[in-house]
């Protein structure tokens, strides 16, 4: 959704729009009946039988099988500045909103391969990118960060934390905190961009799914089952090592037949609970 | 297009800050994702609530000097205008009753 040419997706030798791409998946699905509804869920109720879903408008879907597939989110540093100027100079997303820094001083905060490919693709746009980053060392991948460190227009904040983002309608400045001796400097900047990772969007299941340490949802192994029987879970909610846009969906169709085999095994349903014979689905959500 | 506009650097004056009726700006770009995910939301508002409000989309790429002079930084953003100030902005894309329930008090 977020990126605009999509390169390694297999299939797409000349590389594929990424809301091209999304819009072909939606009509491929819409077009063997899959039914869209374009809300957020609110509440979802997973354990018996049936389980119901709620959506931003009230509106309740039951269903016997439910595939869970939020995805993860940007990780926010938790300033509150970060909210507040989000939108104003704060992003999370280089390639939606780098075209709006032209030939400005922009800060890139992390030092993961996400945070390497945010600053890049910034130098496209920006006078200056600063890398800002905790450690003394990179954790992107050696040819990332051989690649940053070539480029004339990034520069690195080593050992250092963004412990302020200054601006009233916009952002003008950060303070950097260098984390060994704790001194702090103003660097001025009218972008910042936060590329520290994700967390998997958990909210609505919490207590219910069963979920890792970092809040990845546990599947049984060689499967997206999870801890309730007829609950299956794919894509970046699942996993933390390869969230490519062709692994999710690869994990997404082991989820369908998954589903399907789940739905093909259940007891028979006494009929005046059975409405026809063709299980019907339903997706709801918003975004990518 | 349907029931929404275009407006431009050149025409946005007229069309958003002279109105009579509460304007709801759209700001977007054919590369941008999100943006298309709101354009269908949008046309079915401006068409629900025609007279009420008029909704004009105004394309980034080609509109520098009104992007800048908002200073929008991310798209969607979506500016309502009450008598040419701005009322509320909205920054991202929203499901439709989500937009709605932002909305409220310039739809009815």
């Amino acid at each position: 959704m977020n990126t605009t040419e999509v390169e390694n997706f297999p299939g797409f030798p000349d590389a594929v729009m990424g809301p091209d791409l999304m819009e072909s998946m939606r009509a491929q699905a819409e077009r063997f009946g899959a039914q869209m509804v374009r809300d957020d869920v609110t509440t979802v109720s997973l354990t018996g039988p049936v389980k119901t879903v709620t959506d931003g408008a009230g509106t309740t879907w039951a269903a016997r099988a439910v595939i869970l597939a939020m995805g993860s989110a940007y990780r926010q540093m938790g300033l509150p500045d970060e909210a507040r100027l989000s939108g104003r100079g704060v992003s999370w997303c280089a390639t939606c909103d780098g075209f709006f820094f032209r030939d400005q001083d922009i800060v890139v905060v992390g030092g993961g391969d996400s945070a390497i490919e945010e600053a890049t693709f910034l130098t496209k746009f920006a006078k200056s990118v600063t890398i800002v980053h905790r450690r003394e060392q990179l954790r992107a991948s050696k040819i990332m960060a051989e690649r940053a460190k070539a480029n004339p227009k990034i520069t690195f904040a080593w050992n250092s934390a963004v412990d302020q983002i200054h601006g009233q309608d916009k952002v003008t400045a950060v303070s950097l905190r260098d984390t060994h001796t704790g001194a702090t400097r103003l660097l001025p900047a009218t972008g910042v961009f936060v590329a520290i990772g994700h967390d998997p969007r958990n909210e609505l299941i919490k207590g219910v799914i069963d979920l890792d340490e970092q809040g990845y949802v546990q599947v049984q192994p060689r499967s997206t089952a999870t801890n309730i029987d007829g609950v299956f879970a794919a894509g970046d909610l699942v996993d933390h090592t390869y969230r490519q846009a062709i692994t999710a969906a690869g994990s997404g169709c082991a989820a369908a037949l998954d589903a399907e085999h789940y739905l093909r095994d259940l007891e028979p349903t006494p009929p005046q609970a059975q409405s026809d014979a063709k299980p019907s689905v339903h997706t709801v959500g918003v975004g990518s | 297009m349907g029931a929404t506009k275009e407006t431009t650097d050149s025409t946005f004056d007229t069309d958003v800050l002279m109105s009579d009726v509460p304007v709801i700006v759209d700001f977007w770009a054919p590369w941008c994702g999100p943006c298309r995910l709101v354009a269908p939301i949008l046309e079915e508002l401006a068409t629900e609530h025609a007279g009420k409000v008029t909704i004009v989309k105004l394309n980034t790429d080609e509109n520098p000097e009104i992007t800048a002079r908002y200073g929008i930084t991310g798209i969607p953003t979506m500016n309502v205008y009450v008598k040419g100030q701005v009322v509320k902005t909205l920054v991202g894309a929203l499901p439709k009753p989500k937009l709605v329930r932002e909305l409220s008090d310039y739809l009815s």
